[in-house]
């Protein structure tokens, strides 16, 4: 692994880090408050790595929650998930030693940094990546650790800094957006999860809305396929690995630049 | 011990679905599957963006202004500079001073 590509991997990586360590610093004070110390904090943020349900976490293990509801929540909170691995099962394909752990390591933030599929030319864009993930889980975990020990004894007011957490979606969003002629998927993305918001609430919103979102973007990917008079969508590979697909798989690659 | 198991789940329930579908999709992705994976990210991106605001109180003062307010410096930065690292300080900065000043 080149040092370039480390100190890109880094460079790409910053925005996340101030919005980790704080976050990481607010879970690890309120880990601390319900009565657990650093070593949770540091083992729960290096195995979970998965924010919101590291704080609702605190409540479970504090509050002596059951096996079954664990379970449960563990899969709402994170479902999610199966649609950031699904969109980069192309992109992690041959990643080869780094791939257990980039599939680990495939958090929001992380998602939403290497979702564009883009990566440093003249490098192995997998060992990127895979330092990409790896700066993102240390910061958390640094973070955890950092609001476990020292939270409580900041000499300065930190109000507001979580707002990066929302700057990081919003660049992110107006990236996709400047870069993309079809903006029918954002607006989808959007629309449904207000409407989501807007029915379900701030608490239970998130699950509907990406079913809401998925179901709209199937029906819009037929829809176009009518048009087009074309089958692209919804129709399985009769011979995977086809020269067609890989053609098609090409395409695709060519748009997301 | 309790704590341990409760944490232990946590950590298998979350590593599970991450790797869930590269185990069960092993071949080439169906075109389905493919044709989500070019569309879901902007949309994904979107549902975060109003994922991260889910609490501004739009209905009671500061009425959501400052997040407005930064959110608009985000995009304006975006647009002008094409740096997220520069779009994301100047957005969070902007909403801090916001903070402690209003």
């Amino acid at each position: 692994m080149n040092k370039n590509i480390v100190k890109q991997a880094f460079l790409r990586s910053l925005p996340v880090m101030a919005g980790y360590i704080v976050l990481g610093m607010g879970f690890g004070i309120i880990l601390r408050n319900a009565g657990y110390g650093v070593l949770w904090a540091a083992a729960m943020s290096l195995f979970i790595y998965a924010g919101s349900l590291q704080y609702v976490g605190v409540t479970l293990i504090s509050g002596g929650a059951s096996v079954v509801m664990t379970v449960i929540t563990t899969i709402m909170v994170n479902a999610r998930h199966l649609f950031y691995s699904i969109s980069m099962l192309d992109k992690y394909k041959g990643a080869g030693k780094y791939k257990p752990y980039m599939i680990f390591a495939l958090t929001d933030e992380t998602y939403s940094l290497l979702c564009d599929g883009k990566a440093p030319e003249g490098g192995d864009p997998n060992a990127y990546r895979f330092m990409v993930s790896l700066f993102n889980h240390s910061y958390w975990v640094a973070g955890s650790i950092m609001g476990s020990l020292i939270g409580e004894h900041l000499p300065f007011s930190t109000a507001g800094i979580e707002f990066s957490m929302t700057a990081l979606f919003v660049a992110a969003f107006t990236e996709q957006w400047m870069n993309s002629k079809d903006h029918l998927p954002a607006l989808t993305g959007l629309l449904c999860s207000l409407v989501s918001l807007l029915i379900f609430g701030p608490g239970k919103f998130l699950i509907p809305a990406m079913l809401m979102i998925t179901a709209a973007l199937i029906i819009i990917g037929k829809i176009r396929d009518k048009k087009d008079g074309n089958k692209e969508v919804g129709k399985t590979s009769d011979k995977p690995g086809e020269p067609a697909y890989d053609t098609k798989i090409e395409e695709l690659k060519e748009e997301a630049r | 011990m309790r704590t341990a198991l409760l944490v232990g789940i946590m950590s298998i329930g979350t590593i599970l679905l991450r790797f869930l579908p590269f185990l069960v999709i092993r071949k080439e992705p169906p075109r389905l599957i493919s044709y989500l994976g070019k569309v879901l990210p902007p949309a994904i991106i979107g549902m975060l963006v109003i994922y991260c605001l889910k609490d501004v109180n739009i209905i009671a003062r500061p009425y959501g202004i400052p997040e407005l307010i930064a959110v608009i410096g985000v995009i304006g930065m975006q647009i002008w500079r094409k740096n997220a690292v520069i779009s994301i300080l100047v957005g969070t900065v902007l909403y801090m001073l916001i903070q402690a000043f209003v």
